[in-house]
């Protein structure tokens, strides 16, 4: 049976992505950050996932205002980075699972979430940029992607509790997957930022900390926290945070933390990143 | 006190607009045309003549002054959002840290130095009402 054995929690900022695309990761601003993924990008290549199913969100690439879902599960055999305005980035195409993403839809569904099932999508920073934090640069992507993308842009995005609870009937899914599968699970976006108005620019690095201390030890209660605590402390894009509930209610209580980063900044935002492993 | 209603709420907090139902209703037509600028040709269109481009969406006279002033804040009150928005920071060549310091009325060097420095604190900008939390 498939099995997920993993969690993943990253940050997707787009100038992280330039960075890499661009050849700067090297110099002085950005080399804290990209130091902060080689223990990532060593510990990945030894759990060669086959799947990783990559909670992230759409910012207005592939759904703008005419249709607005709040989970979206990609079903496609394979998605195109999306042009953005500056052009698609030079990365390799998503190549999807349809069998595995059709059957946690269904799976869902009949647990009552009511995913929106999408078979043409392009994916933006938000699903590229975490698989170029975790895999570098390579050709072709090493394993298949299913997107699951979050409205967190309209609101009322999804409360931090369905998310988590999205997460449990997504544990449950993959676990009726009749073929032997390793998939991961990634939760993307965040940490504190907030791009808008006059008091764009706020981190908090206090919540942040609490935020990835309470993701190990605390998650079902961290799942309670309200919108209002998310922007007023983490800033108005800190709500892309709920989105790593999903990865964490996706795994097992016992989930162990192996790694840990966070640092400030990357262009207008807190990085955070996070690796769990379920038990074995 | 009697309870705050859900929208509401988020309007103590500084220095922020919510993209809720009242600014999505407001700022459709704003964030279409803002979506369009996705396509290379119709960027092109836009550039060669931004006040006859802004005439093929139905916005409002305000939006489109905010849009060719490139108001950010102003755009963002009449219904902007910020993500649709980028895509006229990126039309024009923009990064996202050049319109966050915009938003912020900063000089981008100044914006970047209080970035490195931890950004800006959530001490003293949580509350409208109360300016010391």
């Amino acid at each position: 049976m498939a099995r997920i054995t993993a969690g993943v929690a990253t940050s997707h900022i787009p100038a992280v992505g330039a960075a890499i695309d661009l050849g700067k990761t090297a110099e002085p601003y950005w080399q804290p950050v990209f130091k902060g993924y080689e223990f990532s990008q060593r510990w990945i290549a030894d759990q060669k996932p086959d799947v990783v199913i990559l909670v992230y969100n759409d910012h207005a690439s592939a759904f703008s205002l005419e249709i607005i879902p709040t989970f979206a599960i990609g079903c496609a055999e394979s998605f195109a980075p999306a042009d953005e305005g500056w052009g698609p980035r030079p990365v390799p195409a998503v190549e999807g699972h349809p069998e595995l993403a059709w059957h946690i839809a269904q799976s869902t569904i009949l647990d009552e979430f009511d995913m929106t099932i999408v078979n043409r999508m392009d994916v933006d920073h938000g699903l590229t940029v975490p698989l170029s934090l975790m895999f570098g640069q390579p050709k072709a992507w090493p394993c298949k992607v299913i997107p699951l993308a979050v409205n967190v842009v309209q609101y009322p995005p999804p409360t931090g509790n369905r998310c988590w609870n999205l997460g449990r009937a997504i544990r449950k899914a993959v676990a009726s997957f009749p073929a032997d599968l390793n998939v991961m699970v990634w939760g993307t976006g965040g940490m504190s930022h907030q791009l808008q108005g006059p008091r764009a620019g706020l981190i908090n690095k206090e919540f942040d900390k609490r935020f990835l201390d309470r993701l190990t030890t605390d998650p079902e209660q961290l799942a309670q926290v309200p919108h209002l605590e998310y922007v007023r402390e983490a800033g108005s894009e800190g709500i892309e945070l709920v989105m790593w509930l999903i990865m964490r209610g996706a795994l097992e209580a016992k989930a162990r933390e192996v790694y840990r980063f966070y640092h400030v900044p990357a262009s207008n935002t807190a990085v955070g990143h996070i690796i769990f492993e379920n038990p074995r | 006190m009697p309870p705050v209603n859900y929208n509401d709420a988020f309007k103590d907090i500084p220095g922020t607009v919510v993209f809720d139902a009242t600014q999505s209703r407001l700022g459709y037509h704003l964030n279409m045309f803002c979506m369009s600028l996705m396509k290379a040709e119709n960027r092109a269109a836009f550039k060669a003549d931004e006040r006859l481009y802004l005439q093929r969406f139905a916005m409002t006279d305000a939006q489109r002054e905010a849009v060719l002033a490139r108001d950010y804040n102003r755009m963002i009150e009449l219904g902007g959002n910020i993500y649709f928005l980028a895509k006229i920071g990126a039309t024009d060549g923009f990064s996202f840290q050049n319109l966050a310091s915009k938003m912020t009325g900063m000089p981008e060097d100044e914006y970047k130095a209080m970035m490195v420095g931890g950004g800006r604190p959530a001490q003293g900008n949580r509350s409208r009402t109360d300016r010391s939390k």
